[in-house]
């Protein structure tokens, strides 16, 4: 056999995945659908919220919001936005991409933050997480998106578990940029001075990565704004809908006006979520 | 004695790199720094340095930047852990204390102050002053009082709710002392606390500290690669090079007796009148009379005559000086025919005592006006011996005869 003509196919690495996924599913679907628990109750809660606020009360609290953190000018853009999109008829499908935005980037500081401190204090765990956030960022999310309807069912919750693979690593990154950045010194004073670990952790380390955390929370809800039409394909809703809907039926102005709608919610939130950083 | 020492340091070594055990090996066997750095790639930054420092005393390190100086502090405090080693503080060997024992040493007994002030700059004035006590775990109002009242003793009351980038480098400095000050620590280190301040404000920070040395008597640990300024504060100064200490002394020891050429490279330059202070240089070869009633100006000129010397120092039953007496006032006096019992009548007025602290260029002046040698006195006004201008010139001429041969050498 000639090892190198690659004729053949020596690994058959495609099988074994494919065994391993249905080996996964058929073992263990009971326990990824327990998984779901939690995250379906936080993106049902707010689902709940923003649908139940009446609309004017939400433009105003975002209004609010804007104009605190980011100044007059975006608190205009917003309510000129929102009422745009009120007036597209899309009322309602932002509302639950707002959710499922809000809890997949919930979902995202809960497990991102912690994971940047770790990576940003212990060399080994960065070395480790490297590669892991690597391939989060860069497989496409089609790939991953039959397996986690194959262990988690069709629906919101699976889109907002595909949202949190692709958006997890800018917070991860950006936590541990924020936490290698504090000056050594400032470390070796608390130290000192008699600082725990712990304590360096808190009172140091934490704080001076804040700016740093919040540009990476920033980016994170970009990131799993952009995944909302890619997680309408598994059924997740929202203002991924119209644009797939469109798409399929060659409908392009239904699908332009659902793209709109995103700009628009993103724009917003990238503006109040920037000024988090800087307050 | 030994109750008296706070810090001692024991054959200590600090190997960085990969093999820190090969390496220690290695220069047991007396192979040389950079040998070892060739064959291991590992450093060695401070080898077998042993040092006592009393409590109270400043006590300066100073060296060349790389001579291992600031190793050596942050094994003190165990910033860095040593290789091997010991360093008691009161007794307890801080190396082989657990994370515990050395949070809490690090918190009751230590204060410690930055090259970069190393402030943070997230937390305002006075929580940085109290950052060592909220540490501690001590409540909001008692750290903020006591670090209010650090901060009143280095003039910054009033800066207490600004940021740290609001202030000054000169001021910075001023917060990190006070932080370190909060904690009332026994032990205060200083890594080359005034190393970054300009000239002006570094003298006026020398001069606070010792200030505040003088209030409250801190065991201090004095990182410096300043001559001027380890001469200044320094009770005790350790130099080192390469990694090893090469001389421990009083600043006058070693200006007088430096151990080596790089001992001596450090001092050129340095104006010795600014280092040797009267006390260090004065002589008792002149002849005293001791002032006691029933004995005058008869008694003392034949004194005089019978040393063949022109002025005499008079001294109470104490040793204490009194004035000076030539055998020309002695004479007029007993011409006068007055009361010839009181010699002080005799004392020549242009002739006051220095005190032994004073430093040689102070008492210039006055070795250049007075007819006879100074007297010098300590503060207790006895006695110590005089300076003539003879032994001046040569005080001068010796230290410049130092550093002459050193060029030689070079």
């Amino acid at each position: 056999m000639n090892f190198f003509s690659f004729e053949e196919k020596l690994i058959p690495l495609d099988e074994w995945v494919q065994t391993f996924v249905d080996w996964l599913v058929y073992n263990y679907r009971d326990v990824f659908q327990t998984i779901k628990a939690p995250i379906e109750v936080c993106l049902k809660s707010f689902e709940w919220l923003f649908n139940a606020m009446p609309p004017l009360v939400m433009i105003i609290l975002l209004a609010i919001a804007a104009w605190r953190y980011a100044g007059k000018k975006t608190a205009i853009f917003t309510v000129v936005s929102f009422l745009l999109i009120g007036y597209l008829g899309l009322w309602d499908e932002t509302m639950t991409t707002l959710a499922m935005v809000i809890s997949s980037v919930f979902f995202c500081a809960l497990v991102g933050i912690p994971l940047g401190i770790m990576a940003g204090r212990s060399e080994r765990f960065e070395l480790f997480l490297r590669p892991a956030l690597d391939a989060m960022q860069t497989i496409p999310p089609f790939v991953y998106l039959v397996p986690v309807v194959m262990l988690f069912s069709i629906g919101t919750v699976s889109g907002i578990l595909a949202t949190i693979v692709f958006a997890l690593p800018p917070i991860v990154r950006l936590t541990n940029l924020g936490i290698r950045q504090v000056h050594p010194e400032l470390i070796e004073a608390a130290l000192a001075f008699g600082a725990t670990s712990g304590q360096v952790l808190r009172r140091v380390q934490f704080p001076l990565a804040l700016p740093s955390i919040m540009a990476g929370l920033n980016q994170t809800l970009m990131m799993a704004l952009s995944m909302v039409v890619i997680a309408a394909l598994i059924g997740a809703g929202g203002l991924g809908n119209p644009v797939v809907q469109g798409l399929n039926t060659l409908e392009i102005g239904l699908a332009s006006i659902g793209g709109l709608a995103i700009v628009l919610l993103a724009m917003v939130l990238d503006r109040i979520t920037q000024g988090f950083g800087k307050k | 004695m030994a109750d008296n020492i706070k810090i001692k340091v024991e054959n200590l070594y600090k190997i960085f790199g990969p093999h820190p055990k090969k390496a220690l090996k290695l220069l047991s066997d007396g192979i040389d720094k950079e040998t070892i750095f060739d064959k291991t790639k590992t450093t060695v930054g401070v080898q077998n340095a042993s040092f006592e420092i009393h409590t109270g005393e400043i006590f300066v390190i100073m060296g060349l930047s790389g001579s291992g100086k600031s190793t050596i502090v942050r094994m003190i405090n165990r910033l860095i852990k040593p290789t091997s080693g010991k360093v008691l503080i009161d007794g307890k060997d801080v190396v082989q204390m657990d994370e515990d024992e050395l949070v809490k040493i690090r918190r009751k007994k230590m204060g410690m102050v930055f090259q970069s002030f190393a402030l943070m700059p997230h937390m305002t004035v006075l929580q940085n002053a109290a950052f060592g006590l909220e540490l501690d775990g001590i409540d909001v109002k008692t750290r903020e009082a006591r670090a209010l009242k650090a901060l009143e003793q280095v003039g910054l009351e009033t800066w207490a709710n600004s940021k740290p980038n609001e202030l000054s480098g000169g001021m910075q400095q001023r917060v990190g002392l006070a932080r370190g000050l909060a904690v009332d620590p026994d032990i205060l280190l200083m890594d080359e606390a005034f190393s970054a301040l300009d000239p002006l404000i570094r003298t006026e920070m020398q001069d606070e500290l010792l200030k505040l040395q003088e209030k409250e008597k801190r065991t201090i640990v004095f990182i410096s690669h300043d001559l001027d300024e380890a001469m200044r504060i320094g009770d005790r100064i350790a130099i080192m090079e390469g990694g090893r200490v090469v001389q421990i002394g009083t600043p006058e020891d070693i200006l007088q007796n430096p151990a080596n050429d790089y001992v001596r490279a450090f001092f050129r330059g340095v104006d010795p009148t600014n280092i040797l202070s009267a006390g260090d240089i004065a002589v008792k070869t002149q002849v005293t009379v001791i002032n006691h009633p029933g004995k005058g100006a008869r008694a003392a000129l034949q004194r005089l005559a019978g040393y063949d010397r022109d002025y005499g120092y008079v001294l109470d039953n104490n040793r204490r000086y009194l004035g000076v007496v030539s055998t020309d006032s002695l004479r007029a006096l007993i011409d006068k025919k007055g009361d010839t019992k009181d010699i002080t009548k005799a004392f020549l007025s242009m002739v006051t005592a220095r005190n032994s602290s004073d430093s040689m260029q102070e008492i210039l002046p006055d070795i250049t006006e007075v007819p006879c040698p100074l007297p010098i006195v300590d503060d207790e006004g006895v006695y110590i011996g005089v300076i003539s201008r003879n032994l001046f010139l040569e005080t001068l001429h010796r230290s410049e005869i130092n550093t002459d041969e050193h060029e030689m050498v070079q």
